[in-house]
C-alpha cells in the first residue's frame, strides 16, 4: 500500500510538472506537443551532469545543480519550438511532432557517443548515475520519500499563483485568449510567448528529470520517457488548463500509472488475472475516456496554435 | 528580358517554390548532422555522411546492390503509403499523428490473420486496412461529435494499440525468441505474390506486389483528392467546416470518413511491409515504430502532394537504411533519425521561406517598374 502510495506520488509529480510547463505555453497561445522530447532532453542533460558529479556533494547542492542542468537543457531545447512557432510562424504541431523525434534521436546519439568514448565495446544506450541518485531521496520509515514531490507541490502554487495573481501571468493568458487586444494595450506578444515556450521547457525538462530518477538508478535512452508528455497532455486538457485541477488529474492518472507497476502487490487484482499489458493500458484507456466527457466544453485558450500576426485584425 | 521573366514566373510557381523549400530542408538537414558527426568524432565524419547518403552503393558487385535497391525500395513502400495517409488527413485539415497506431494496429492484423487464422494474402491485407481505419475512424467521431482533440485522441490510441497488438501476437509468437513467427515457414500463402518483381532485384524475395499497390496508393489519392466531388468536399470540410455544413455538406461524416481512410491507409503500409516477410514483429516492443512518425517527416516533405511524397519517402528511407552502413565503431545508425528529424523541423519553415520569397519577388518587380517608369520619362 505504502509503495501504490510513493509511486503514485511520484508519477504524479511527473506529470504535474509537465502539464503545469504545457499549460503555461497553451496559455501564451503556443501549443507544445513537443514535451516528450524536451522531458528526453531535460532528462539527458539531468543524468550526464550526476554521472560526472563528484560522488562526495553536499545532498542539497547535488539536488540543486542537477535541477538546474535540467531546466537549462529543457529551456535551450524548447527554444527550437519557440523560434520557429513565434519567429517564424511555423505549425505547431508539426515542429512539436519534430522536436519529439528529435529529443530521443539526439539523446541515443550522444550517450552512445559518450560511452563508445569511454569503452569502444560499449554501445549501450544507459547512463548510470548510481550514488548522485540518492540525494533526492529520504526515508521516512518505509515510505522513500523523494524531494521532487516537494519540488512539485510548490511548481505547483506558485504556477496558481502566477498565473491568477501576477501581472505576468495574467497578461499570459492575455496573449493566448486575444494577443491583439494584449498587443493594443501595449504587451509584447512575442516575449510573452517566448516566456510561455520557455517556461515550458523548463518544467518539461525538470519533469524528464524526475521521471527517470524514480525508482531507478540507471536509464536506457533508448527508452525514452514511454509517452508521459503526451500523457501530461492529456492531464492538462482534464485539468482544463487550471494549476489546481492538474494536480487533481495528475494524482488520478499517476494512480492508474503506479497501479501497473504494483497491482501484483493487491490480492484483489492479482485475482482478477489481466495481463501486464493491460495495466500498461489503463491510464491511456482512462484519458480517451475523460477527454470524451471534458472536451465537449474545453475551456482551451482561445489564440492557441494560431501564429500572432500583428497585422492581421 | 524575355528568359529573366520566365525565370521569375517560375520562382513564383507554388510547386517549385516547395520544392526548392524541400531541397534546402535536406541540405541543412544533412549539413548539420554533418556537424553532429564533426562533435562526435572528426575522423570519419566524411565517410558516415557519404555512406548515409550512398546507402546500398556500399556494395562493390551490381547483384549486391540491386538487391538492397530493392530491399530499400520495399520500405519504402509502406514509409510513402504511412506518408499518404498523414498528408490525406492533412489535407481535410486533421493532423493524424496517429499513423504510427493505425500502422501498428494494421500489423497486428495482418499478422494474426496470417499466423493465427491462416488466411492467404488479400485477407490479411484487408484486415490490416479495416482494423485501422475502424481506429482512425475512433479519432475522427470523438472529433466529430465530442470536439476531441485528433492528435491527442490519436497519442492515446497510439499507446492502446502498441500494448493490444503486443497482447494479440504474443499468441503467435516463436516459442524461444519474442519475435512472430516467420511468414514463410508457417504459413506462406499470407506472403504478397512476387509478380515477378523479385527478379528484376537480384531473386530478391521481399520484392512484392506490394511496391505496386504502394504507388497505386498515391496515385489513387492524388486523384481522389484534386479530381472528384468528394475530395473537394473534404478539402472544403478542412478549410472551415462550418462554411462547409452551410453549402449543405455533412462536415462530421466527411471528418469521420477522412480519418478512416486515412487510417485504412496506415493499415495498408503495415500490411506491404509485413507480409512481405521482410520483418518479424517483437512482441515486448516497448515503444511505438518509427515508420509512422517517418511518415509524417515524408508527407510534409513531399510538399503534402502524393507525388511528391514518392521521392520524399524514397529519400527518407533511403538516409534511414544508409545509417545502418556508418562505422560504429565511430557512430550509431541513429544518426539518420536524427537527421530526418532535422528535416521535419527545418519543414516548419517552408511556409515563412514560400512568403519570404515571394516578398523578395515582390521587391524586385516594384523596382523594376519604378526604373522603368523613370527610363520612361528621361526619355
Amino acid at each position: 500500500m505504502i509503495l501504490l502510495l510513493q509511486y503514485t506520488l511520484i508519477f504524479a509529480s511527473v506529470l504535474v510538472l509537465v502539464a503545469l510547463g504545457g499549460c503555461f505555453s497553451e496559455h501564451s497561445g503556443v501549443i507544445n506537443i513537443g514535451l516528450e522530447g524536451i522531458m528526453v532532453m531535460g532528462a539527458l542533460g539531468g543524468a550526464l551532469t550526476m554521472k560526472y558529479l563528484p560522488p562526495d556533494l553536499n545532498a542539497a547542492l547535488v539536488i540543486l545543480i542537477v535541477i538546474l542542468a535540467c531546466v537549462v537543457v529543457g529551456m535551450l531545447f524548447s527554444l527550437l519550438l519557440g523560434v520557429a512557432a513565434i519567429r517564424f510562424n511555423a505549425d505547431q504541431t508539426l515542429v512539436g511532432t519534430a522536436l519529439n523525434l528529435l529529443g530521443p534521436a539526439a539523446a541515443v546519439v550522444l550517450v552512445r557517443a559518450i560511452n563508445m568514448a569511454e569503452d569502444i565495446n560499449n554501445v549501450s544506450t544507459t547512463v548510470a548515475y548510481g550514488t548522485a541518485k540518492k540525494a533526492f531521496t529520504t526515508n521516512i520509515g518505509s515510505f522513500e520519500f523523494n524531494w521532487f514531490m516537494l519540488v512539485a507541490l510548490l511548481v505547483l502554487i506558485a504556477s496558481y499563483i502566477v498565473l491568477y495573481k501576477t501581472r505576468f501571468g495574467l497578461r499570459l493568458c492575455a496573449c493566448g485568449e486575444h494577443p491583439q487586444a494584449a498587443d493594443s494595450v501595449g504587451i509584447n506578444v512575442y516575449k510573452m510567448r517566448y516566456a510561455g515556450v520557455l517556461i515550458s521547457g523548463a518544467l518539461g525538462g525538470l519533469g524528464g528529470l524526475v521521471y527517470i530518477t524514480a525508482g531507478v538508478s540507471e536509464w536506457k535512452f533508448e527508452n525514452g520517457v514511454a509517452g508521459f508528455g503526451f500523457l501530461a497532455l492529456a492531464v492538462m486538457i482534464f485539468g482544463q488548463w487550471k494549476p489546481i485541477n492538474i494536480g487533481l488529474a495528475a494524482l488520478l492518472f499517476g494512480l492508474f500509472r503506479a497501479l501497473s507497476n504494483v497491482y501484483t502487490g493487491f490480492d484483489v487484482l492479482v485475482a482478477l488475472n489481466l495481463p501486464n499489458t493491460v495495466y500498461n493500458m489503463l491510464p491511456y484507456i482512462i484519458s480517451l475516456i475523460v477527454l470524451v466527457f471534458v472536451s465537449g466544453k474545453s475551456k482551451a485558450p482561445k489564440a492557441e496554435g494560431i501564429p500572432y500576426d500583428k497585422g492581421q485584425r | 528580358m524575355q528568359t529573366d521573366r520566365k525565370r521569375e514566373s517560375l520562382l513564383r510557381n507554388s510547386g517549385v517554390q516547395t520544392i526548392i523549400g524541400s531541397l534546402l530542408c535536406i541540405a541543412i538537414g544533412l549539413l548539420i548532422g554533418y556537424v553532429v558527426l564533426l562533435i562526435i568524432n572528426p575522423a570519419g565524419a566524411g565517410g558516415a555522411i557519404a555512406a548515409i547518403l550512398k546507402n546500398y552503393f556500399y556494395y562493390p558487385s551490381h547483384v549486391a546492390v540491386l538487391k538492397y535497391l530493392g530491399t530499400t525500395l520495399v520500405k519504402a513502400s509502406a514509409l510513402l503509403v504511412c506518408s499518404l495517409s498523414v498528408l490525406f488527413a492533412w489535407k481535410v485539415g486533421l493532423f493524424n499523428i496517429g499513423v504510427a497506431g493505425q500502422y501498428v494496429i494494421g500489423a497486428g492484423a495482418s499478422l494474426y490473420c496470417a499466423l493465427g487464422l491462416g488466411l492467404p494474402w488479400y485477407v490479411c491485407l484487408i484486415a490490416a486496412m479495416v482494423c485501422a481505419a475502424l481506429v482512425g475512424g475512433i479519432s475522427g467521431a470523438l472529433k466529430a461529435y465530442f470536439n476531441v482533440n485528433e492528435v491527442i485522441s490519436c497519442i492515446m490510441l497510439n499507446w492502446i494499440g502498441l500494448y493490444a497488438v503486443n497482447m494479440l501476437l504474443n499468441t503467435v509468437k516463436e516459442q524461444s525468441t519474442p519475435y512472430t513467427k516467420s511468414l514463410a515457414s508457417a504459413n506462406s500463402s499470407a506472403l504478397l505474390p512476387n509478380v515477378g518483381l523479385d527478379k528484376i532485384f537480384s531473386n530478391n524475395e521481399y520484392v512484392t506486389i506490394g511496391i505496386i499497390f504502394a504507388v497505386l496508393a498515391a496515385i489513387i489519392v492524388w486523384v481522389l483528392l484534386d479530381r472528384t466531388k468528394f475530395g473537394f468536399e473534404l478539402k472544403a470540410t478542412g478549410l472551415n467546416k462550418h462554411a462547409a455544413r452551410y453549402c449543405g455538406m455533412r462536415e462530421k461524416r466527411n471528418i469521420i470518413l477522412a480519418m478512416m481512410i486515412s487510417g485504412a491507409l496506415a493499415g495498408l503500409g503495415a500490411a506491404v511491409l509485413f507480409l512481405c516477410g521482410i520483418e518479424q514483429w517483437m512482441v515486448q516492443m516497448t515503444s511505438i515504430p518509427a515508420m509512422g512518425f517517418n511518415g509524417i517527416a515524408a508527407a510534409f516533405l513531399g510538399g503534402s502532394h502524393p507525388i511528391g511524397a514518392i521521392f520524399s519517402s524514397y529519400f527518407i528511407q533511403h538516409i534511414t537504411s544508409g545509417g545502418s552502413y556508418v562505422d560504429k565503431a565511430m557512430y550509431s545508425a541513429q544518426i539518420s533519425d536524427l537527421i530526418s528529424a532535422f528535416i521535419i523541423y527545418l519543414c516548419g519553415f517552408v511556409f515563412f521561406f514560400k512568403g519570404w520569397l515571394g516578398r523578395l519577388l515582390d521587391k524586385r518587380d516594384e523596382k523594376r517598374a519604378a526604373a522603368q517608369e523613370k527610363g520612361g520619362k528621361a526619355q
